[in-house]
């Protein structure tokens, strides 16, 4: 269970959110609205622990995630705005590093399978500069079919430049993976066919 | 628990091989800055003999600060880095595995190459295994201190002019103990105290300085 | 801001709006106190303090340079100690302190070399001589200055925070290290050479005189620091309420 209690978020010396508070259960599908600059992103980082609250606190499974970070990290899965690829890598070696750096072990099979099942068999082998941007989210996003172990997934705009099936296909894995009792934390500005209709944070509403 | 450590080192060696200009621009910056010295002291032997270590030490302190803001920077843009940060394994192993590639790719050609340019500045020749040993202890201290500093000034305007303020201050003990190592064995005196320093400058830096670098990695994500 | 908001306080902070109006009633004394200090001990080494036997009335500016130097160092431990503290306790305090002690750190600094200098040339014969002390001094401003240019380069005040706390204490770790690198350096390439501090049989007026004008350092740095924390302080808490009325009730100020 996540939970988020009085959370307040400066960005240089601007406020942008305070006294926000939420709980997420097993199973929830969360989206995060409001308009561009409310803070969407830096509430999700600061859920990550990457950034650092100005007020409040996160914690996971009871916890704060400051105090117990990498069991935290091992339940997290957060796919940013850049896409963690490196140019001169191909999308099968970005991928086996980006499961080895979070500490994973997943064999280069398995990992290429999930970019096949992402629909990039054809650019295996590649340099990943070559790649278009919507395939170079993909990369990013078949790190969720090696991540059903890791409950929490937090997603920044995951739906940008893919195309209508890719959309379709992401909403149905992030349906799964809440139905199989992980949660979902999401950002977009796109409708995208889930399941079950999601919840819906707006940040608006927390606004300074 | 070492399969993070691994999978960055192997990374960063395979992108170092795959952009191995960068590897040999550094390389030839080293020769170069090293060559330049006779232009400016003049040829007279005796002279370059007597200023060789120092030369040495400081064109390899250079080249590997200008080299520095490769460690980071492009993990930084891309994302990597927070993926890094994010990862469930100890920060600290992760920072020693970048500085290890980052040593193998820069400071150990630096330490290969310095005994011929030596002979260059007609070094003595018993001198020699001397200069690579301490270049082989004292650059990897300069990379973990740089490390550091490369940490902080991330994403940071005017980033390498600042990176050079703050760690060349910091780099000056391990250029004392390093070219007074080469100068002792060339004058007789045995560089022994010289190198023992250096050795427990480096067993102190391996300890402490991924810590800090580690932390200021997750500030400059913040 | 309304009411309705008051709630929102939990900044761990060691209580900015405590601090602020008592560092401000504060200043003022500290300064006070450095000026008769300053004029006691400049009364003590150039009017009282005999003149030296082997060098003269050029020894006097040693009134200057020691004191200088002492808080030179003085005040980058205090900076460490700082860092340290901000980062362990988290409180935003720690920091402002930091990063308002340095100016004046570097200041010292510099005063040391200068009056350093001003002494070697009649005594040594240089402006500058590689001693392994004026060079550990000159190292240390450098210290100094990459710690204020790396706050002053960072725009996010928070990341400047602790960014500039990591290289203070790195800083510290590293000062005795290349203290006694360049002792050791020193004494491979120059043989020992006449030392500043060690002037012989110091009377008790010359220590006295030193004494005071290291008070006298002690008590300015307090008050410019206390001056520098303030308007810091209402920088990085101008979106708080109490900022609002305090910048109201000294005349609107923006």
């Amino acid at each position: 269970m996540l939970e988020i209690e009085d959370l307040a978020c400066l960005k240089g010396d601007r406020l942008l959110f305070r006294g926000l508070a939420l709980t997420l259960a097993a199973g929830e599908l969360l989206r995060v609205a409001g308009p561009n600059g409310v803070g969407k992103t830096s509430l999700l980082r600061l859920v990550t622990g990457l950034a650092l609250a100005e007020a409040g606190e996160v914690r996971w499974q009871g916890v704060a995630i400051g105090r117990d970070r990498d069991a935290f990290h091992r339940d997290l899965l957060y796919l940013g705005h850049a896409s963690a690829l490196n140019d001169l890598l191909t999308p099968l070696e970005n991928l086996r590093f980006a499961c080895a750096a979070a500490g994973d072990e997943v064999d280069e099979g398995t990992c290429m399978e999930a970019l096949v099942r992402i629909g990039l068999a054809d650019q295996l082998d590649l340099p990943a500069r070559v790649l278009s941007q919507g395939q170079r989210r993909r990369v990013g996003l078949a790190r969720l079919f090696l991540s059903s172990g890791r409950r929490l997934w937090v997603l920044d705009e995951p739906f940008t430049a893919l195309d209508v099936r890719a959309v379709a296909d992401l909403a149905t894995t992030l349906s799964d993976h809440c139905r199989a009792g992980g949660m979902v934390m999401l950002t977009t500005h796109q409708d995208a066919p889930f399941a079950v209709e999601p919840r819906v944070l707006d940040i608006g509403a927390y606004a300074c | 628990m070492l399969n993070t450590f691994f999978a960055v080192l192997r990374r960063d060696l395979l992108l170092a091989w795959r952009g191995r200009a960068d590897v040999l621009v550094t390389l030839a910056f080293f020769v170069i800055v090293v060559c330049l010295f006779p232009f400016g002291v003049g040829a007279e032997p005796n002279q370059l003999r007597a200023i060789a270590p120092g030369v040495l030490w400081v064109a390899a302190l250079l080249a590997c600060l200008l080299s520095l803001h490769r460690l980071f920077a492009q993990d930084h843009v891309d994302g990597t880095l927070e993926q890094l940060l994010l990862s469930s394994e100890p920060a600290v192993l992760w920072v020693l595995a970048k500085v290890l590639a980052f040593w193998l790719t820069t400071g150990l050609p630096v330490v290969l190459v310095a005994p011929g340019l030596a002979l260059l500045l007609d070094l003595e020749q018993g001198a020699l295994p001397t200069l690579a040993l301490s270049l082989a202890l004292g650059t990897p201290i300069l990379a973990l201190l740089g490390a550091v500093g490369a940490a902080l000034t991330l994403g940071v305007r005017g980033g390498g002019m600042l990176l050079a303020l703050l760690i060349l201050p910091l780099f000056v003990p391990v250029l004392i103990f390093g070219a007074g190592a080469v100068e002792a064995e060339a004058s007789g005196t045995g560089a022994a105290a010289h190198l023992l320093l250096l050795g427990g400058g480096l067993a102190g830096a391996l300890a402490l300085a991924p810590l800090a670098c580690a932390a200021a990695l997750r500030i400059s994500t913040d | 801001m309304n009411s309705s908001q008051r709630g929102f306080r939990i900044f761990r902070f060691a209580a900015p709006q405590v601090f602020y109006p008592l560092a401000g009633r504060l200043a003022p004394w500290f300064a006070a106190a450095a000026v008769a200090l300053t004029l006691v001990g400049l009364w003590l080494g150039f009017v009282v303090a005999p003149t030296d036997a082997t060098q003269g009335e050029v020894y006097r500016v040693i009134f200057i340079h020691v004191p200088a130097a002492w808080m030179s160092m003085f005040i980058y431990l205090v900076m460490a100690f700082w860092s340290a503290v901000g980062l362990v306790m988290n409180t935003r305090l720690s920091f402002v302190m930091s990063q308002a002690l340095a100016p004046t750190g570097a200041i010292f600094c510099f005063v040391a070399l200068w009056t350093g200098a001003l002494w070697g040339k009649p005594t040594w014969g240089a402006y500058w001589v590689w001693d392994a002390r004026l060079t550990s001094q000159l190292l240390l401003l450098f210290l100094y200055f990459g710690f204020i240019a790396l706050t002053r380069a960072i725009e996010d005040p928070r990341r400047a925070d602790r960014a500039g706390a990591i290289i203070a204490l790195v800083g510290a770790v590293n000062v005795p290290i290349i203290y006694f690198s360049v002792k050791w350096w020193n004494t491979l390439h120059q043989g020992a050479s006449v030392s500043l501090t060690k002037a012989p049989s110091m009377a008790t007026t010359m220590l006295a005189g030193m004494l005071v004008m290291a008070f006298a350092a002690w008590a300015y740095t307090l008050a410019v620091t206390l001056w520098r924390v303030r308007p810091m302080i209402l920088e990085r808490e101008r979106h708080t309420e109490w900022v609002g009325e305090v910048l109201e009730r000294e005349g609107g100020r923006k």
